[in-house]
């Protein structure tokens, strides 16, 4: 029965962080690129949409989680229907990875050389295809390092939205372990935490390393 | 002055040194590239960055921009595939003035025009393969066409092997060679070449410069080049201009240019090629004659390989050679030699006038005991 309910809230954590990572990844990319290329001198300059993005994401990434999270709560109803268990976590989780994951991103994109912009240009390379072909393989591997440390802090996250009754491992740790003072769980749901951390860094950086051919 | 020597080139027949017969006289419509007062400012900067230039580059030719850091030259470059806008007067490329260009006029453009970089700028994520195939793939040529071309570039630059090697596994001179076969594979009719060897050593330098030379022969490429080594003018280069704070301050053919440099920026970027005294003798030498014993020291430059009975007979007198030698410049040679001649103090106006039948250009380099 112990076994049950920490399998259980080991796939609610999965689940949670599953899927507002996969949401975050693919709305953080496009953020990303549209940060770098739309800001001065970029291959799509827009400095006002550049800015309003930029205070955007800042906005979102300066509150934090917990107070997100209960901020969006008629915002989430809107959405899930719910504010209560793992969909209703996940759109704050959302939220808040997306533009983290943006912002670690864009410092990779911003790294990749000017003059491979430049050669790209100068070989007929149009706009999209430099986004394509360039900026996005070249940064690739700094991609894949920032969307490691991305689920690492969801999994962080994913915690806290146990505490509204989210499920999961958070959520069991906080309930069996600190309220009933069941130590027992509590170590056990630390050491799933831990190992699972662990694989997921472990994995990323594997897959970051193979992706760098510098 | 007028010697009528011949340079031997092996298995070809003996090229006269003087006259002109492979350059082309300049002519307007056969411009390839024609700068019309070109300039440009950097918003902010006060110093524009180029400044009323008019040149015009002939189809198939070597044409070599050189000048210090700063001088301009690579906005110049630039300029010719627009990934420099310029702020006045216009560019014309095959007659059209490319300044209106819209994005799609501008890539059709840019795949006409080749162009390497001093970095090489290799995609470190694609192989040397992916790299080359890049301008066909965004360009949507078919599979079977990529792969012919890459294949047969890649072979033209002698990479075939390290066809699925990263860019980070190669030597520099391999990564100029790979950006050499990524810049061709469109079939351009000009290459650009942003100090092309600049990060590579003597010898890489050399046989990319031989590559490039091969490929402007074989492939009748109009190759424009930047440099800021007057070695790489003279190994490939037809024409020079030489450029000093974004304007021209002198141009022609090269060997002319190296025989009779005249602004005092391109005497300072030759200096390096010119022969020089031994040490020993610079300290030796003064401004005026010291006594009847004293020897002028002359640099005499003649086109061609110097006829140096010629010059004794012309100067007369103790003549002794301090340094020289012959250099290829193109077809042509150029001769340059320091002398030293013992004569008496008063015969110094005579004594130049008599160097001056002799050879293109004198120069007094001062006096020894």
């Amino acid at each position: 029965m112990w076994f049950d309910r920490l399998l259980q809230g080991l796939l609610d954590t999965l689940l949670m962080v599953g899927v507002s990572s996969l949401i975050a990844l693919l709305a953080g990319v496009p953020m990303a690129v549209l940060l770098v290329t739309s800001d001065k001198g970029g291959i799509f300059a827009a400095p006002t949409l550049n800015r309003v993005l930029g205070a955007f994401v800042n906005l979102f990434r300066s509150i934090p989680f917990l107070i997100l999270m209960v901020a969006l709560i008629p915002f989430t109803r809107m959405v899930v229907g719910t504010t209560y268990g793992v969909w209703a976590a996940v759109v704050p989780l959302t939220i808040a990875a997306t533009p983290f994951f943006a912002r670690i991103a864009e410092v990779s994109l911003r790294e990749v050389d000017h003059g491979l912009v430049e050669a790209a240009q100068a070989m007929g390379c149009r706009r999209w295809h430099i986004v394509w072909h360039v900026l996005l393989p070249e940064a690739l591997p700094g991609i894949v390092g920032g969307f490691t440390i991305t689920l690492v802090t969801l999994i962080n996250s994913s915690a806290m939205a146990g505490a509204i009754g989210a499920g999961g491992l958070g959520d069991i740790a906080y309930r069996y372990g600190y309220q009933r003072f069941d130590s027992q769980i509590m170590l056990t749901v630390i050491a799933m935490l831990v190992a699972l951390v662990a694989l997921i860094q472990l994995g990323g950086d594997r897959l970051a390393r193979g992706l760098n051919k510098r | 002055m007028s010697q009528t020597s011949a340079l031997k080139v092996p298995g070809a027949a003996p090229l006269p040194l003087q006259a002109e017969p492979l350059t082309l006289r300049p002519n307007v419509n056969d411009a390839h590239v024609r700068f019309i007062g070109l300039g440009k400012t950097y918003p902010g900067q006060a110093q524009p960055a180029l400044q009323g230039i008019d040149l015009n580059i002939r189809r198939g030719e070597i044409f070599g921009i050189i000048g210090r850091s700063g001088a301009g030259k690579s906005s110049l470059l630039r300029t010719i595939n627009r990934l420099e806008q310029p702020s006045h007067g216009r560019v014309l490329v095959d007659q059209v003035d490319i300044g209106g260009f819209d994005e799609d006029q501008l890539v059709n453009l840019r795949r006409s025009i080749g162009m390497i970089f001093q970095h090489f700028n290799l995609m470190s994520a694609k192989t040397v393969w992916q790299n080359v195939e890049l301008p066909l793939k965004v360009a949507g040529v078919a599979k079977a066409e990529r792969q012919r071309k890459v294949r047969a570039l890649l072979q033209l630059v002698g990479l075939e092997e390290k066809h699925q090697v990263y860019p980070a596994q190669l030597s520099g001179g391999q990564k100029q060679r790979v950006g050499i076969a990524r810049a061709l594979v469109h079939d351009p009719r000009i290459l650009l070449c942003d100090e092309a060897t600049s990060a590579l050593d003597p010898e890489t330098t050399a046989s990319i410069l031989e590559l490039l030379r091969d490929i402007n022969r074989r492939l009748g490429l109009t190759i424009v080049l930047i440099t800021h080594e007057m070695a790489v003018i003279r190994d490939i280069c037809h024409q020079v201009v030489v450029l000093d704070r974004g304007q021209v301050v002198e141009q022609g053919e090269v060997w002319r240019v190296f025989g009779a440099a005249r602004h005092a920026v391109t005497r300072t970027l030759l200096a390096p090629l010119q022969p020089r005294l031994p040490d020993a003798l610079t300290g030796r030498l003064q401004a005026s004659p010291a006594s009847r014993d004293s020897a002028v020291v002359l640099k005499l430059t003649v086109p061609g390989e110097p006829d140096l009975t010629a010059l004794f007979n012309t100067l007369g007198g103790s003549v002794r050679l301090l340094q020289g030698g012959v250099q290829a410049i193109g077809e042509h040679a150029l001769g340059q030699l320091i002398v030293s001649v013992q004569h008496s103090p008063h015969a110094t106006g005579p004594l130049l006038e008599r160097a001056r039948r002799w050879a293109e250009d004198v120069e007094v380099l001062g006096y020894v005991v």
